[in-house]
């Protein structure tokens, strides 16, 4: 057996990595599972049965899957800058007040051109809610963790008074817009695919699903094909190398948070405009922190990023089957798997990669190499 | 004389709300200031919060609650060090995961155990801290003693002096034979103990029994008061005293209804936010905070 590693080999390594990660969240999932008298493999067996065993369930994983391929995207594109941006939750909940003006107050346009405004909309007002925390990291070295957790905190309040002063729905009783007018909707793929005579199960599944991949072939090609992708990258690998090559490392901070927050702005495209078709308290649930597990689990793939979406989309639908076939759990358990594989992704890849490479190569000259 | 009694009122409940903060402050500052950053102060303060309970409603003591609380702490605080010391894992990453894992595992296992929807059975008189001299409990007396106990371990202590150096120049400390990941361990055990009695101030002091996200976010704001604070024991509690000011003003504020209740809500964030950016990186930092000590290798 050759000791070199190749980048065939490497990427080998990276996927054997991630996938013992993912056997041990569920590992430990399990293990949750059964000390509170829950059968771990029929659990989880009702979980992919709720999410892939029948048409409505695999319409409403995709739907999912599309709000955390914007968050991870967002999460993902900020780590590679060396910043962390957890704020995804608050910066999606502006989100959809961008969206929702002009769905709410242009809603005389024409869908081809109402549409795209209020996408752009969601993404400025996502990239204007990360502003101040990226220009604090950038120029006063604050800890964008602390300022974004903060602000997740501040769009709660601020959109809660929004929409309980300004954006009621006349005569409504809940905290919520009206309804938006057909044009301001998001398309759902069965009515599109019905247009061709494709009949498909009715689902919340959406224009915004081809969005969120566009959206990813996109970020991909401007961190690996452009200048900015490029000083992106040398930021985030080594500040000083970046300001001794005339980079200035703030600048690209800045310039980083704002696309981060412009991709999870898009997170109310999917929610907003495409499922609830109406701005109500607290549409993302939880997507921006989704978004964390996702990014860590992509690694440098594009691929990789849609498929760890897809996995948190069908813990997502599968366990709303789960919890009503087995009462004694509690729908949170899907977040334990998120952070243990935050932990063994994003803190601990070393645990994994070290034993993997050694057990590649049978070298530990090359295992010390491949866990650098 | 009415207003006399409003600040004192206003005072005396920043004193009480401040108590978690302090504590959650004073456990990151132990593991800080030996170059472990310490993003799971809310984890551990929920962990510690229910835990407390859980156990001071099973066994019907406090003070077996409250060893609960302190034992949850210091077995995440392990679980991050594993990660950060042991194998030298990005140390905000860790927090951050610990936070969401526990976000995930306390409301299912508070579910399973109780079946009350994530909270435990209310707790007491004999399960909760209560007041034993001036208005306040044994846990807000415990919190304020700690900050000269801690000035005088840090800095007058052959402990402390090790330990503040672990956090400047680990390599310094390696070199004059002390070993780096035993004394990180050591300030991750207390830290361990701080947070989870911090959170268990939330469920068996401040309130008769955990609730649901019960620490809403006071893991963070303890880490701004740290930052605010400079990483020293004085400095950071009047930095929580500050906030703590601010949530009490808020929930006078309310009452008033002169501003919308939900901006007066935020206020406490606010202030984090601009007390967070009128000090900016801080001075004070420790100068190995958040990197992972590598021994040097022979090539």
């Amino acid at each position: 057996m050759s000791s070199e590693i190749t980048p065939a080999r490497r990427a080998g390594i990276e996927v054997a990595v991630v996938a013992s990660a993912l056997i041990a969240a569920f590992a430990v999932a399990g293990i949750v599972l059964a000390v509170i008298g829950a059968d771990p493999i029929e659990a989880f067996g009702i979980l992919v049965y709720g999410a892939f065993g029948y048409p409505e369930a695999i319409g409403y994983t995709l739907y999912y899957a599309t709000s955390y391929m914007f968050a991870g995207l967002a999460v993902w594109v900020a780590l590679k800058a060396g910043i962390f941006n957890i704020g995804g939750e608050g910066q999606a909940y502006l989100g959809g007040l961008g969206a929702a003006l002009p769905c709410l107050f242009l809603d005389t346009l024409p869908p081809i051109l109402l549409l795209p405004l209020a996408m752009i909309s969601a993404a400025v007002f996502g990239a204007g809610w990360a502003a101040i925390p990226g220009y604090l990291q950038a120029r006063r070295q604050t800890h964008v963790v602390v300022t974004t957790i903060m602000f997740n905190f501040i769009a709660g309040a601020l959109m809660t008074y929004l929409l309980n002063n300004w954006l009621l729905a006349p005569g409504g009783g809940s905290p919520e817009t009206r309804s938006f007018a057909p044009q301001a909707i998001m398309p759902a793929l069965h009515e599109i695919l019905a247009l061709v005579g494709i009949k498909i199960a009715h689902s919340p599944a959406n224009l915004s699903l081809l969005v969120a991949l566009l959206a990813v072939a996109c970020t991909w090609t401007f961190m690996f094909r452009t200048v900015w992708g490029y000083e992106t990258r040398v930021v985030g690998a080594n500040p000083n190398a970046a300001r001794y090559a005339g980079i200035d490392p703030g600048a690209v901070i800045l310039r980083t948070m704002l696309i981060s927050g412009a991709l999870v702005g898009l997170v109310a495209v999917n929610e907003v405009m495409g499922v609830h078709k109406r701005l109500i308290l607290d549409f993302p649930a939880g997507a921006g922190f989704v978004g964390i597990a996702v990014a860590l689990m992509a690694r440098e793939s594009a691929i990789g990023l849609v498929l760890a979406s897809v996995l948190f989309a069908a813990l997502a639908q599968g366990s709303l089957d789960l919890v009503i076939d087995m009462p004694m759990i509690n729908r949170e358990v899907v977040r334990l798997i998120q952070g243990v594989l935050i932990l063994f992704c994003g803190a601990l890849p070393s645990l994994f990669r070290k034993f993997i490479t050694r057990l590649l190569t049978q070298s530990p000259a090359a295992a010390q190499a491949g866990a650098l | 004389m009415e207003t006399a009694t409003q600040i004192l009122l206003l005072v005396a409940a920043a004193i009480r709300l401040a108590t978690p903060l302090l504590l959650a402050a004073l456990a990151g500052l132990y593991a800080e200031r030996s170059g472990v950053i310490d993003l799971s102060l809310e984890g551990k303060m929920l962990a510690g919060a229910f835990a407390g309970a859980a156990v001071a409603s099973v066994t019907g003591s406090v003070w077996v609650g409250a060893l609960g609380a302190i034992l949850t702490g210091i077995v995440l605080s392990l679980l991050h060090g594993f990660a950060t010391v042991t194998h030298r894992g990005n140390q905000v990453v860790a927090g951050m995961a610990i936070n969401i894992a526990m976000a995930g595992l306390i409301p299912t296992v508070a579910q399973a155990i109780f079946a009350l929807g994530g909270q435990t059975p209310q707790l007491g008189p004999a399960q909760r801290f209560l007041n034993v001299a001036l208005g306040n409990n044994a846990l807000t007396f415990f919190a304020f003693l700690a900050v000269p106990a801690t000035g005088w371990l840090l800095y007058r202590t052959g402990w402390g002096l090790r330990l503040r150096a672990v956090g400047e120049n680990p390599y310094a400390v390696d070199t004059a034979g002390l070993p780096v990941a035993r004394l990180r361990y050591q300030a991750l055990l207390v830290n361990g103990a701080l947070a989870g009695l911090a959170g268990a101030y939330l469920s068996m002091a401040a309130n008769a029994g955990f609730s649901r996200d019960m620490t809403a976010g006071k893991g963070y704001l303890a880490i701004a008061a740290l930052i605010f604070g400079r990483w020293a024991p004085v400095p950071t509690m009047l930095a929580c005293l500050l906030f703590a000011f601010a949530d009490a003003a808020q929930a006078q504020l309310q009452t008033v209804r002169i501003l919308p209740s939900q901006f007066v809500g935020a206020l406490p964030y606010i202030l984090t936010v601009l007390v967070l950016a009128l000090v900016g990186k801080g001075g004070g930092m420790p100068k190995a905070l958040g990197i992972p000590y590598v021994k040097e290798r022979g090539a």
